[in-house]
């Protein structure tokens, strides 16, 4: 069974959600899906300043099985791409909600709330996927 | 003999499987618009007999004439032992090596490849081979734009001193995906990058800088100036290379401060024959810290569970049979038996055997241009050091000239009217090691004939 942290929200691609008390939020990949992917090899995160939009791809996360696309979560600005994984991939296998986030991100000003997952709404589909 | 093994029965098994009821229904996505239907202007097929009596037709007609062509393919001497090692029976049959165990000669052998080319360029890494110089240079730009985060205009300098091929065949690769490749000027004087041309360029937002030396004129460009200039503005540097000069001249790698960060070229100089103009290879090398963005097969030294040292294909996860539309290219096999032949030879040769060949043409070439502007109404058109092909200017037009000096044997240049008209009546000349002091006299006292003709004419 995964571990799925009740105070995270998540998306249908495997991307978890951290509101930070600065308003910002955190983004990493579920321990889901660092399990399903195996051991990672290299991780390539965002430029701060970047700007994304719901959805967009902003990292690419390589295992010895296979290279994946991480999306965006919510739309807004990176304030940082983690520089600790480029050194130390493996951390999103050991930690994947602590030590292996991959992005900070400040949220685009307005709009529509995104439609995150509660853990128990991610916990019910990751059991539908069979993990 | 049916190449598809596939029968009727095994055809239809698989379309019900995946519930289609046609082969066709496969492609309906593809527009009628789109498709060619039948192929029209393709003759009837030929025997074995009639197509081998055919070619020999056709390779008569070119005769033996003495080649004094470079412009980016280059007749060089290859050894009897390269051709008959790499058309060995495991080297000649071999595809991509993905069964490790069952691959380890071609595997050490493409190994073995990218470490020569690695050490020619100076550079980190090198993968196992492209399909040609000009399509390395589209692959390298493409290359470039996935490295370089800082930049996102797409937008690659290439100087017109890169050969006219490379610059339209990238154009024809990367521009539909968005690259932009904006033609720096030349100075007429020196055939190489106008000094001061990249100055418009200062701050704005440019990806890479194609950087080809010797450039197409067989001239030398200011690389370590031109290098220092892009890596001061985040921009990454492209070096299109021939490797046969990298004997004598600075590797990529050692230009300017960082080094270039992409080496791309044509292989072909490497025990690969002129050939009609192929089948030839590209080579790419790289810095590590690009390796993920390098295209085409990699292949690495490793242990096998016994820990033994052995070869297996690396970084895979960056190729289309994984990664699917995002992979790196789409190139899937590398030109095998040309890199075969082209290690081969290097091995012959060695580091000093190759700097022999590289000094013995640059020596020729200086022969011949010598001797051609001997020539009443020949002169040598630009300033400045060549490596082994200079450009020549005529006061008689050149494509009539060519004409009739072919008819007497000769292979005189390449005409560079089409190209660089506003060069004049212009022809860039080659000679390698393989031409003697006598076929350079010769080929002076037939083009001296010529012109005399045409004066009187």
């Amino acid at each position: 069974m995964s571990n799925v942290p009740s105070d995270l929200k998540y998306t249908k691609s495997h991307e978890w959600v951290r509101t930070l008390s600065d308003g910002t939020v955190e983004v990493g990949i579920t321990d889901h899906a660092q399990h399903a992917l195996g051991d990672l090899v290299f991780v390539e995160v965002p430029e701060a300043g970047r700007k994304l939009t719901a959805g967009e791809p902003f990292a690419v996360v390589e295992s010895v099985k296979a290279a994946s696309d991480v999306y965006a979560p919510i739309a807004g600005e990176v304030t940082e791409g983690n520089p600790a994984l480029a050194a130390e991939p493996e951390a999103i296998n050991s930690d994947a909600y602590g030590k292996g986030w991959l992005m900070r991100l400040r949220p685009a000003a307005a709009g529509a709330a995104p439609a995150l997952l509660t853990a128990a709404e991610y916990q019910k589909l990751v059991a539908e996927e069979g993990g | 003999m049916a190449f598809i093994p596939h029968t009727r029965e095994d055809v239809a098994a698989m379309l019900a499987a995946i519930g289609v009821g046609s082969i066709e229904e496969l492609f309906d996505e593809i527009p009628a618009n789109l498709r060619l239907g039948a192929l029209s202007g393709v003759p009837e097929s030929l025997s074995e007999m009639e197509i081998g009596r055919l070619m020999a037709e056709r390779a008569r007609l070119d005769g033996r004439p003495l080649c004094f062509i470079g412009a980016g393919a280059y007749e060089h001497h290859i050894p009897a032992a390269v051709w008959a090692i790499a058309t060995r029976g495991e080297f000649y049959s071999a595809y991509t090596p993905y069964q490790a165990e069952a691959s380890q000669g071609t595997l050490q052998l493409l190994y073995e490849f990218q470490t020569m080319m690695a050490s020619l360029t100076g550079l980190d890494v090198s993968n196992a081979s492209l399909y040609d110089g000009a399509s390395a240079m589209a692959e390298a730009s493409l290359m470039a734009v996935r490295a370089n985060r800082k930049s996102h205009s797409q937008r690659i300098l290439v100087p017109s001193t890169v050969h006219p091929h490379y610059r339209k065949a990238a154009r024809a690769v990367a521009g539909n995906q968005g690259l932009v490749f904006e033609e720096l000027p030349y100075c007429t004087e020196d055939g190489r990058i106008l000094p001061g041309a990249l100055e418009r360029y200062d701050g704005q937002d440019i990806t890479a800088l194609v950087i080809q030396q010797p450039n197409f004129f067989g001239r030398l460009e200011d690389v370590d100036t031109l290098c220092d200039w892009a890596h001061a503005r985040n921009i990454l540097v492209v070096a299109v290379v021939n490797p046969t000069s990298l004997a004598l001249l600075k590797p990529p790698g050692s230009w300017g401060t960082k080094g270039a960060d992409i080496a791309v070229g044509e292989g072909q100089p490497l025990g690969v024959p002129l050939s009609s103009g192929g089948p030839y290879f590209g080579f790419m090398t790289a810095r590590m810290e690009h390796v993920r963005q390098m295209p085409g097969r990699i292949v690495g030294r490793t242990v096998d569970a016994a820990g033994r040292a052995g070869f297996t294909l690396t970084l895979q996860a960056r190729e289309q049979h994984i990664r699917r539309a995002k992979a790196t290219s789409n190139i899937c096999t590398n030109q095998g038996l040309l890199v075969t032949a082209a290690t081969v030879y290097l091995s012959l040769m060695g580091p000093a055997g190759l700097e022999r060949v590289a000094a013995a043409s640059h020596a020729r070439t200086r022969e011949l241009v010598g001797a051609l502007t001997r020539v009443p109404g020949v002169r040598r058109l630009f300033r400045g050091p060549a490596f082994h092909e200079d450009a020549i200017a005529i006061d008689r037009p050149v494509a009539p000239l060519l004409e009739t000096l072919a008819a007497r044997g000769i292979v005189g240049g390449l005409d560079l009217s089409e190209h660089y008209p506003q060069l004049g009546q212009a022809l860039l000349v080659c000679a390698t090691e393989t031409k003697t002091s006598a076929d350079i006299e010769r080929y002076a006292t037939v083009l001296a004939e010529c012109l005399r003709e045409a004066r009187a004419a």
